[in-house]
């Protein structure tokens, strides 16, 4: 069904692609290395975005007119472009969502409502706050309790002490694939098979790991896989809940309003099948079909080849940057994907990143929404440089000498 | 000199840097010239907390003019307190209260004291109006 043909792995062609890397700022050539919180848009994208505003633009499942039809057939195929792609059983499987976010609220909210006292949610200590808070709230509503799996120093998951959490009263194991501050990959195929080896549901928090690698959800076996659409190279505004058919059919609604009902009367209203039970109100159509395009220009890249890419410019720019004297890397997993956090010695990250961001470069500074983490490290926060596949080494060449022409500037 | 020409001296000054590495290198300058508060006075009360960096101002009232002392963990978020504690020392507290703070964005610096920024910049602004209405009100 792929409209576009993959092609061996070419960053200048793909660079191509983003118009948004072809600009200046402050004069210079930008350099984006800030993938960690959004993604650029390939032209693929753009058109879209266009095009559904200036053609198509319709409501969607209640029209009876040309465009209504149309706008609905173009977002239910990109639900089910989403579907083939994660490799989910069916198009029911996938529900459109605001975002990572919403998607673990709906999750927290809906699943959690058949939680009782005493259950217990397992997450892991790097998580974002993003995957802490909407069970925090689920504990305090439904006094369930949290536990949190701890870390090594390195920023792996101690998996003794994961194994030791999990128990016959973990109701549901909620944790991140990639970690946006570390880096880390977790080992979430072995994570889903202990957790489900004593009957708990595990939620994987897919938001890093989406862009970087391949999914399969029904090899990895996993309840539920959230992300957000503005990260995969689609629009803001959008994201995905996949969860299994059975599980979600026996979860109550999460919103209430038009396009989730069969029938409603004051007395008694009766809800609609999946997907449509979790998608209260008018969606974000152009966001849906749209992202639906961002997975048509996914298909067309090498994924295996982009990953590889991805490690080496990370290991590239870890190992320059480890020759700066007081650079700390933070985040030194074994198995980690393209994202270089680092603390230096006496300096703020607020400072790295203005000085880099005058100098053309985006990068990330702070504690990334993992105020927890930040904590376990005993530092304020990290400057972040996130890659993507279109990003370069001669990207990163310019970006370590302007850290370094940062750092002569700050000492 | 009024608070009018403190900030027209500054943008002067400003004038003549060529980029914006240049004009940070002074802000920096002026960030480690800068008084620091002690570690003991950098008390919960005295602290507007960023969402990057994180500000302490202390404020003094005495014979009818406002100063200030203010530290940041981040050496530009200093520098710009720097700019600021120049321009708003030693006024009264009605100046300081209908202050409009324009050399900010004239030197080009309204990033810092944009809402999204989240260096306390804005908040200590804030807060330094709000000690000099406290002021008025009591005169």
């Amino acid at each position: 069904m792929s409209n576009l043909e993959q092609k061996p792995f070419n960053v200048r062609e793909i660079r191509e692609e983003f118009p948004a890397l072809r600009q200046q700022v402050y004069g210079k050539n930008l350099i984006y290395f800030d993938n960690g919180a959004t993604s650029q848009k390939p032209k693929l994208v753009l058109d879209a975005i266009n095009l559904f505003y200036s053609k198509e633009n319709a409501n969607i499942h209640r029209g009876v007119h040309y465009l209504s039809q149309r706008a609905t057939t173009d977002y239910e195929a990109a639900r089910q472009r989403i579907q083939r792609y994660l490799g989910a059983r069916k198009p029911e499987e996938i529900i459109f969502t605001k975002g990572t976010t919403d998607s673990i609220n709906l999750v927290a909210f809906s699943y959690g409502s058949t939680l009782s006292a005493g259950d217990e949610i397992l997450i892991s200590a790097m998580e974002h706050h993003s995957n802490i808070v909407p069970w925090q709230m689920l504990c305090e509503r439904q006094g369930c309790i949290l536990k949190v799996a701890p870390i090594n120093q390195r920023g792996e998951l101690i998996m003794d002490e994961f194994d030791k959490l999990l128990s016959k009263k973990t109701k549901l194991v909620a944790i991140t694939h990639i970690s946006n501050t570390l880096g880390t990959v977790n080992p979430i195929k072995e994570i889903i098979q202990k957790a489900h080896a004593v009957g708990s549901k595990v939620l994987i928090d897919g938001a890093q790991s989406i862009q970087h690698m391949r999914i399969n959800v029904k090899e990895l076996d996993c309840d539920f896989y959230v992300f957000s659409s503005h990260k995969v190279f689609g629009p803001t505004g959008i994201g995905v809940l996949y969860g299994k058919e059975e599980l979600l059919d026996r979860m109550p609604p999460y919103q209430g309003g038009g396009d989730m009902i069969a029938r409603v009367t004051f007395e008694r209203t009766t809800y609609n099948e999946l997907p449509f039970k979790f998608e209260a109100g008018t969606p974000h159509i152009a966001g849906g079909i749209c992202l639906g395009k961002a997975f048509e220009f996914l298909e067309s890249i090498d994924m295996e080849a982009a990953e590889r890419h991805e490690r080496e410019l990370a290991k590239y720019a870890e190992d320059m940057l480890d020759t700066f004297e007081g650079l700390q890397i933070i985040g030194e997993a074994k198995n980690k994907t393209s994202v270089v956090s680092f603390s230096l010695k006496g300096i703020h990250p607020f400072d790295i990143g203005t000085l880099l961001d005058k100098q053309g470069i985006a990068v990330r500074t702070g504690h990334h929404c993992t105020q927890p983490l930040m904590d376990f490290y005993g530092i304020p926060g990290t400057v972040r440089a996130s890659f993507a596949f279109y990003n370069t080494k001669q990207e990163i060449d310019t970006f370590v000498e302007a850290v370094e022409r940062s750092l002569s500037m700050l000492k | 000199m009024n608070l009018t020409e403190k900030q027209e001296e500054i943008i002067q000054e400003f004038e003549v840097f060529d980029d914006w590495m240049e004009k940070y290198e002074y802000i920096i300058d002026l960030g480690k010239d800068l008084p620091k508060i002690d570690d003991a006075n950098k008390t919960e009360d005295r602290l507007i907390e960023g969402c990057q960096s994180r500000v302490w101002l202390d404020s003094h009232f005495n014979n009818g003019k406002m100063h200030f002392t203010a530290d940041s963990d981040a050496i530009i978020t200093k520098g710009i307190i720097g700019l600021l504690i120049r321009v708003l020392d030693g006024e009264e507290p009605k100046n300081i209260a209908t202050a409009d703070l324009f050399f900010i964005s004239k030197i080009g610096l309204q990033e810092h004291l944009s809402p999204t920024r989240a260096n306390g910049l804005l908040g200590m602004v804030k807060r330094l109006k709000l000690e000099a209405i406290k002021h008025i009100s009591a005169a």
